[in-house]
């Protein structure tokens, strides 16, 4: 990436409209996220369907749990066949795997990629680690409880869940989408105070806007 | 002959004043004490003139009831395959300690490392003072034994109540044979 590709400038879409692009600018969203309607009986069943059948994971791995994903997603346990496949950005995300133990420091990071994924998105906790801290209980810098920072819809327990597991808890995933459970999304938009105020009291140098993506 | 040029090493490091508690390791590898006064002159003549021109690592550890920190230069001498550990005790109340980032680089990043986790300054050192892990940790270092981890821990991130712990021979032994 030469110098000319980080300055400011306006480029035209094949439209011809101007499209201003400042790439060393992080845009942030300026208001809170907010909570979706199910739409009416059958129509939000075959959305949940549809949603259920093609979950789009988010590459980021946290913790050690994170090595379990590499057999998941290649031949060897084929996550793919499960409609199950991994995504290089948020934007085009729905579950995030929280693949162990976090850091105060990731737990940055990952609220930041959570809040730019689109609605519905569902959170799977893999590990001990994410349930009670598991061996990191006592640890200065990792959480204990990651209920308490994002709505988690499937815990897999394990020190490591083996990639069987996890595709048992992708599997409970599923079911608990297809029955018009998998409402983390709204339930992190309504509860978003309390979310903030957890976060906040442990990432003390927070340089982020309140409503961050 | 490669354990003879060592001994050679170690003698000359030892006619240094104050030079103190050699320990000899294994084949190679060597520990010696030096006062914190000339410890860096030591190293920089160690690399130029004696082939130690590899440094391993830079770590500390804190002596708390002897109020003391330990600071280790492992260094490493490739052509002989030898390994040296320079030791330096300093004072835990004022834990200061002269840079070595002149003489490689990447002590940089160690100096930096050990100035979050145990507090130790190094005046001159690149972004010594820039947070390297801990980003806005306002405690104590967390590396120093003085700082309650379990209590930190216990006091800032939700423990969930119920944890209990178990003696795995005892409770493998009860699961598989729960008879006797």
């Amino acid at each position: 990436m030469s110098k000319e590709d980080l300055e400011k400038r306006t480029v035209y879409s094949p439209d011809g409209e101007p499209i201003e692009i400042d790439p060393l600018n992080d845009y942030f969203l300026d208001r809170r996220p907010e909570s979706y309607a199910p739409r009416n009986g059958v129509i939000e069943q075959f959305a949940n369907w549809a949603r259920a059948e093609s979950l789009w994971v988010l590459g980021f791995g946290t913790g050690c749990g994170a090595i379990e994903m590499r057999p998941l997603m290649t031949p060897r346990f084929d996550a793919y066949r499960f409609g199950i496949q991994w995504r290089p950005t948020p934007r085009q995300s729905s579950v995030f795997v929280i693949s162990g133990y976090l850091s105060v420091k990731t737990l940055k990071r990952v609220i930041r990629s959570y809040e730019q994924m689109q609605n519905p998105r569902f959170v799977v906790a893999l590990g001990s680690c994410t349930i009670n801290g598991g061996m990191y209980w006592d640890s200065y810098n990792t959480i204990n409880r990651l209920d308490h920072y994002l709505p988690v819809d499937v815990y897999i327990a394990g020190c490591m869940p083996r990639p069987e597991a996890l595709l048992a808890g992708f599997e409970e995933l599923k079911k608990r989408i297809k029955a018009g459970k998998g409402d983390g999304a709204n339930k992190y938009a309504e509860n978003f105070d309390w979310y903030k105020a957890n976060q906040k009291k442990i990432i003390k140098d927070w340089d982020m806007p309140d409503y961050n993506w | 002959m490669n354990q003879m040029t060592m001994e050679y090493t170690i003698n000359q490091l030892k006619q240094l004043n104050g030079a103190q508690d050699h320990r000899y390791q294994r084949e190679g590898l060597d520990f010696i004490t030096l006062p914190k006064a000339y410890a860096v002159e030591a190293i920089t003549r160690l690399r130029d003139h004696e082939g130690f021109a590899h440094l391993v690592l830079l770590t500390a550890v804190d002596w708390l009831e002897q109020g003391q920190f330990q600071l280790t230069y492992l260094l490493n001498n490739p052509v002989k395959k030898q390994d040296l550990g320079i030791r330096v005790l300093i004072p835990r109340e004022t834990p200061v300690m002269d840079s070595i980032h002149l003489l490689w680089g990447q002590a940089a990043t160690y100096q930096r490392e050990l100035h979050e986790m145990f507090g130790i300054d190094f005046p001159g050192s690149p972004r010594v003072d820039q947070p390297f892990i801990l980003e806005g940790w306002d405690e104590m270092p967390p590396y120093r034994r003085d700082f309650d981890t379990k209590k930190y821990a216990e006091e800032t991130y939700f423990p969930r109540p119920g944890r209990s712990s178990n003696d795995p021979t005892e409770y493998m032994k009860h699961q598989l044979y729960p008879d006797e």
